[in-house]
C-alpha cells in the first residue's frame, strides 16, 4: 500500500509532518501515521503558550486498537492548536495533511534530525509488511 | 514462520492489513474496526476464524471424559445443543476456555488459537482411563464467524433451497446443515454479544463460502472489531483476562464452574476459592479523567501503591467513550469504586462501573 507524502514537508521518522508557514511552523501526522493507526477517536494537544523542545512528547493520538504518542519534531512556542479535531478527529484520518493539521509553533530554531519527502517514503517502506 | 489460514491470501488479495496472533497471521481489519464493529452490531459481519482449535472427542467416555476436564456440566448439554466451559489446573488456573458441541456420538471443542498446542498436551495427560479419541479438524475444517442482527437472514439464503430451518436453531443451538450446496455445521454461537452463527466446513470451501456470504451482504470483519465487539459485552480473551495464573471466580466466571456435577480436575481448589472468595476481582471501569486505559497499564489505589493492571481498554465504539476491565482488589471491584491508571507514567482517575459494557443482544 503506498501513502501520500508530499514533496514539499519536511518528516520525522516518528511520523510527524512540519510544513513552513511564515514565521510559523504546522506539525501534523503524517497519512503513513494515520492509516497506521486506523480510525481516529481520541487526541490530547498541548495548551497555547507550551515551549516545547525537539523530542518532546506533545500529546498523545488515540484508535480503537492502537495509542500512540506525538512528539515535537521542532522546539519552539505552541501559538495555535487545531480547535476543530476537539470534538471530532475524523479530519487527521481523512485530511492529514490539511484540516488534519495538529498544532502550530514558532520555531525557537531547535529542530530534530528531519526526512524529506523520498527518505520519509523509503522509512515508511521499510517498516510495511 | 507464521501459520496462515485457507483464506489468508482472500485476505491479502482483498487488501486486508495483517498481523500476527496467537502465532497465526491474521487480518486486523479490513475497511476500518469501526465500520466492521458498527456493521456487526446493526447488519452483519463475517470473520475468518479458522485459526482456532476444533478437536473430535469422541469415544464410549468422551461425555464423562468431558465431564472430567471441563468445569462445565458437560452431561447436561442436550443432543444438538453446546455450552461455555472452562478447562483449569488443579489449583483453580484457567487453562483455557472453551465452547463444547454435542453432536451425533461426538463432541466438539472449538479451543483458542494461542493454545492448540497445550490444550492437545493437556487433554491428552488426561485421558488415562477413559475410553476415549481426541482427533484434530483444525486443518480440515474452516471456521467463519457469521455474526450481526442479519446474520440469520443471510444464512437463509445461503442454506440449501431456502429450507429456512436455521431460523428455528435455538441460542447455542447446532445442526448439520447445508449452505451453498456443501455440508455445514451451523453453530448459534459467537463472540460478538449479537445473534450469530459460526460456521464449520471443509476447508477447500472456504473462500467461496467468504466470497458468497459478503455476496449476501455480510461485511469481512478482522481481528481488530472482534476484540472491540467482545470487548464492550465483557467477553472473556484468553492471555488478558484469563490465563494459567487467574482462577475463574477472580474472572467473574464462577457461573461456568458447576461444584455440583462431580469431581473435575481443579474442583477442590475451586471450591476453596469460592469458599474463601477471591482476593482480586475482574472490573469494569470508566475513566473520570482524560485518557484512554490500554492493557497491561498498571492501577493505583488512592494512596498510590501499585494493587493491579489493565486487561484490556480502548474507546469503545458503540458507547463511544473510553472503558475498560482491570484486576483489583475485591474491595476495589464494587461499582462506584475509584483508583487510578497510570498512563504515560501519570495517574488519571478511573471509576469502576457495571458489567457489561453492552448488553448482548442474543436471540434466545
Amino acid at each position: 500500500m503506498s501513502h501520500n507524502v508530499p514533496a514539499e514537508l519536511r518528516y520525522s521518522k516518528s511520523d510527524e509532518w512540519v510544513r513552513a508557514e511564515g514565521d510559523d511552523l504546522v506539525i501534523g501526522v503524517s497519512d503513513f501515521a494515520q492509516d497506521q493507526l486506523g480510525d481516529i477517536v481520541y487526541l490530547e494537544l498541548p495548551k497555547v503558550g507550551t515551549v516545547l523542545a525537539p523530542g518532546d512528547s506533545f500529546g498523545v493520538i488515540e484508535s480503537v486498537k492502537a495509542s500512540s504518542d506525538l512528539y515535537a519534531p521542532v522546539g519552539g512556542e505552541v501559538v495555535a492548536v487545531n480547535g476543530n479535531l476537539e470534538t471530532s478527529q475524523e479530519a487527521i484520518n481523512q485530511d492529514p495533511y490539511g484540516a488534519g493539521w495538529l498544532i502550530r509553533v514558532r520555531a525557537s530554531g531547535a529542530a530534530e534530525e528531519l526526512l524529506d519527502a523520498e527518505a520519509y517514503a523509503a522509512h515508511c517502506a521499510d517498516r510495511a509488511h | 514462520m507464521l501459520k496462515r489460514t485457507p483464506l489468508f491470501e482472500k485476505h491479502v488479495a482483498a487488501g486486508a492489513r495483517m498481523v500476527e496472533f496467537g502465532g497465526w497471521e491474521m487480518p486486523v481489519q479490513y475497511s476500518g474496526i469501526i465500520d466492521e464493529h458498527t456493521a456487526v452490531r446493526q447488519r452483519a459481519g463475517i470473520f475468518d476464524i479458522s485459526h482456532m482449535g476444533r478437536l473430535m472427542v469422541r469415544g464410549n467416555q468422551a461425555e464423562e471424559f468431558l465431564q472430567h476436564v471441563a468445569t462445565c456440566n458437560v452431561s447436561a448439554i442436550s443432543l444438538g445443543q453446546s455450552s461455555y466451559g472452562l478447562l483449569c489446573h488443579p489449583d483453580g488456573g484457567i487453562v483455557d476456555d472453551i465452547f463444547v458441541y454435542h453432536l451425533p456420538e461426538e463432541y466438539l471443542v472449538v479451543i483458542n488459537a494461542s493454545n492448540r498446542e497445550k490444550d492437545w498436551q493437556w487433554l491428552h495427560a488426561h485421558t488415562a482411563g477413559f475410553d476415549v479419541e481426541i482427533v484434530s479438524r483444525s486443518d480440515r475444517w474452516a471456521m467463519l464467524a457469521l455474526q450481526g442482527p442479519e446474520a440469520e437472514a443471510i444464512l437463509i439464503q445461503a442454506e440449501e433451497s431456502g429450507a429456512g430451518s436455521l431460523s428455528a436453531l435455538p441460542f447455542h443451538g447446532v445442526a448439520l446443515s447445508a449452505l451453498f450446496g456443501y455440508t455445514t455445521l451451523v453453530a448459534r454461537t459467537g463472540y460478538a454479544g449479537e445473534d450469530g452463527f459460526e460456521l464449520f466446513f471443509d476447508a477447500v470451501h472456504a473462500e467461496e463460502f467468504w466470497d458468497r456470504l459478503v455476496g449476501l451482504g455480510a461485511k469481512p470483519c478482522g481481528l481488530g472489531a472482534r476484540d472491540s465487539l467482545r470487548f464492550e459485552p465483557c467477553l472473556s480473551l484468553y492471555g488478558h483476562e484469563i490465563s494459567d495464573t487467574i482462577n475463574p471466580y477472580e474472572a467473574r466466571l464462577g457461573w461456568v464452574v458447576k461444584l455440583d456435577k462431580g469431581d473435575f480436575v481443579g474442583r477442590e481448589a475451586l471450591a476453596r476459592i469460592k469458599a474463601e472468595g477471591p482476593v482480586r476481582r475482574l472490573t469494569g471501569f470508566e475513566m473520570i479523567g482524560k485518557g484512554v486505559a490500554r492493557g497491561d497499564y498498571p492501577v493505583h489505589n488512592l494512596d498510590g501503591e501499585l494493587v493491579g493492571a489493565v486487561t484490556t481498554g480502548m474507546p469503545a465504539p458503540t458507547l463511544g467513550r473510553p472503558l475498560g476491565m482491570a484486576y483489583v482488589p475485591t474491595a476495589l471491584s464494587a461499582e462506584g469504586s475509584e483508583f487510578d491508571i497510570i498512563i504515560r507514567g501519570k495517574p488519571v482517575r478511573a471509576r469502576a462501573i457495571k458489567m457489561p459494557f453492552y448488553t448482548p443482544r442474543y436471540k434466545k
